[in-house]
């Protein structure tokens, strides 16, 4: 993607900055403070004792006066958090992982194989990514309980695929794409195989594609919710989404503190990923509607 | 001796066979087809398919069940539930998705503006849209608490207000709050594609405007506008798809209450389906989504489509 340094028109200057800040750095600080303000706001009771939480008349709601971890510790000691943490982790990596092997091969057959029917094939799979997990996860959950893989890491490794295979295999093809065809042919004439040209050419030369689709497929199924929601039954198995909505709130009585906390951690690991790789991020969400 | 012969014969087309599968596109195209659909089709076509059985069928969880035709729809004609929850799905999508295209059109805009630190604002207006939803819907569900809202808090301060609302104990409050927190993840998405489409808009075209003297309200007539709009299309199908297929901020926030006030088609399928054991049923709800889905899919995007080509002609 290039990126366009200045798409502002050229009389820029002329304008002062009172008016700039009107018509620019206002609106868009607000909408800014919007967009941020439920993530202070998590932050905020992850740290407050319970006697300021649930006190705004002496305490000011939006500072906290004594600090305070014994939510965190509340969370790591007394749950099954970071149990439901490395099934997370577990999760997303393995789903990824073979997302990206499957996909690779894929978007390599379709955009270079070029074999009989492969426009259809790749756009069947493009459709494939308009099915939304919320009218498959019936007859998934009759299915994954056939095949023995309930309440099991192997149910959700197995079927989050369903939705990344899809979404990257589409990407991958743009990438591809933009391969020159000669450098295969040069290869080609060398005695290369088809195996070699993808290893050694093809996948270093689309190497951003395949970082953009995989950062996307992680962060994606790390997100995941329904499909966990279903599959997964005994508390050690969970992840963290489901972990924090099935088994932190007992009863009427929510732990505001502990469900904070498990809501920060579990959001760290993806905006620290995220940090490093916005680019690429981005890339892979303007590159799948671009297409 | 005329064994060995024959097997030697069989090696050599044998191996013949497997180069020339080597060598030919279709066969190694098959070859490395298998991962990618072998996953699709077991976990994805298949699954398809047996959704629209299920629907058709009186399944309960941990038995079979029998063929009943269109029962299940039938009765789901008669369920005052469902149809509630159908008026939700499509209000939810609607005015969610109206207001997700207005604000993330104006804030692409904004950050297409010469601003300091672009690239940084752009990483941090994205933030909601990477966060796992359902850990953020549990912030707005401690935004929305009917005794410590900090919303509530913040209005009778100010004196707008005199007692705390209650946002999730009325039907319209509740369905007006999952909206906004829906609009408060989606907007990131929709703004920072549509700046993608804005940054490959050629400046010159803007030159020539105002060397014409256009108006910057003409500006964005008669140039964003239409260079835009085939990826608006393509971005408010993706939006409308996901709005009207949400799941997990209803099941976060409101669980479908108060009484199936905020239900969608999704909460309140496995809400039937998986709580409630009837996978039939549930499966027959799924599906009812499914003309919905296409029909809101081809409006989008043959409705935004439409325009491009209206604008194209006219130049």
């Amino acid at each position: 993607m290039s990126t366009a340094d200045d798409q502002s028109v050229g009389m820029d200057y002329l304008e002062s900055f009172p008016r700039k800040f009107l018509r620019v750095y206002f609106p868009l600080g607000l909408i800014i403070f919007f967009l941020l303000f439920p993530f202070y706001w998590m932050a905020v009771a992850t740290f407050k004792p319970d006697a300021e939480m649930y006190d705004y008349e002496k305490y000011n709601p939006f500072w906290i006066v004594n600090p305070t971890i014994e939510h965190i510790k509340k969370l790591l000691v007394e749950t099954d958090y970071p149990l439901w943490m490395w099934n997370t982790v577990i999760v997303s990596v393995s789903s990824t992982f073979i997302s990206l092997f499957a996909s690779v091969c894929a978007a390599y057959a379709i955009e270079r194989l070029r074999y009989k029917g492969s426009r259809y094939v790749g756009l069947a799979i493009f459709l494939g990514y308009l099915v939304p997990p919320s009218i498959l996860f019936i007859p998934l959950a009759a299915i994954v309980f056939q095949l023995g893989l309930f309440d099991g890491n192997l149910a959700l490794i197995l079927t989050y695929p369903t939705f990344l295979i899809p979404f990257c295999t589409w990407l991958l093809m743009g990438y591809f794409r933009t391969i020159p065809y000669e450098l295969e042919e040069c290869a080609l004439i060398d005695g290369a195989t088809r195996l070699q040209i993808l290893v050694k050419i093809t996948l270093p030369l689309s190497l951003p594609g395949v970082i953009s689709a995989g950062i996307f497929a992680f962060t994606l199924s790390w997100n995941e919710f329904i499909y966990a929601l279903t599959f997964i039954s005994s508390s050690e198995n969970k992840t963290i989404p489901v972990g924090a909505i099935t088994e932190l709130v007992s009863g009427d009585v929510y732990h505001w503190g502990a469900l904070m906390a498990a809501a920060l951690i579990g959001s760290v690991p993806v905006v620290i990923l995220y940090s490093f790789f916005v680019e690429y991020y981005v890339s892979a969400m303007t590159g799948a509607v671009k297409e | 001796m005329a064994v060995m012969a024959e097997s030697a014969v069989a090696q050599v087309k044998r191996s013949s066979l497997w180069t020339r599968a080597f060598e030919s596109r279709n066969w190694l195209g098959a070859m490395f087809m298998v991962p990618a659909i072998a996953i699709l089709i077991l976990f994805l076509a298949y699954p398809l398919a047996l959704g629209f059985w299920l629907g058709m069928t009186d399944t309960k969880i941990g038995g079979a069940g029998r063929y009943i035709g269109f029962a299940n729809f039938v009765s789901l004609s008669k369920d005052s539930v469902f149809w509630l929850s159908v008026f939700n799905t499509i209000f939810y999508t609607f005015t969610a998705s109206i207001v997700k295209f207005a604000i993330g059109l104006y804030l692409a805009l904004l950050l297409n503006e010469r601003l300091p630190f672009k690239s940084m604002i752009r990483a941090i207006v994205l933030l909601p849209f990477v966060v796992p939803t359902v850990l953020s819907a549990i912030a707005f569900w401690w935004i929305y608490d009917s005794q410590f809202s900090i919303i509530s808090w913040v209005l009778i301060k100010a004196g707008l207000i005199t007692r705390y609302i209650d946002f999730l104990g009325d039907p319209w409050n509740a369905r007006l709050s999952v909206v906004a927190a829906n609009i408060w993840r989606g907007v990131p998405f929709v703004a920072i594609t549509l700046l993608a489409g804005l940054q490959t808009i050629s400046p010159s075209l803007y030159e020539a405007a105002n060397l014409d003297g256009a108006t910057n309200m003409q500006r964005f007539r008669h140039i964003t506008l239409p260079m835009l709009s085939p990826i608006i299309a393509v971005v408010m199908t993706f939006s409308v798809l996901m709005t009207f297929t949400d799941f997990q901020l209803i099941y976060t926030i409101t669980r479908g209450g108060p009484i199936n006030a905020t239900h969608l088609m999704a909460t309140l399928s496995f809400q039937r389906a998986i709580t409630g054991g009837n996978l039939g049923e549930g499966a027959a709800i799924s599906n009812a989504m499914i003309p919905f889905l296409v029909a809101a899919i081809l409006l989008s995007f043959f409705g935004l489509q439409r325009s491009r080509w209206q604008q194209g002609g006219r130049d």
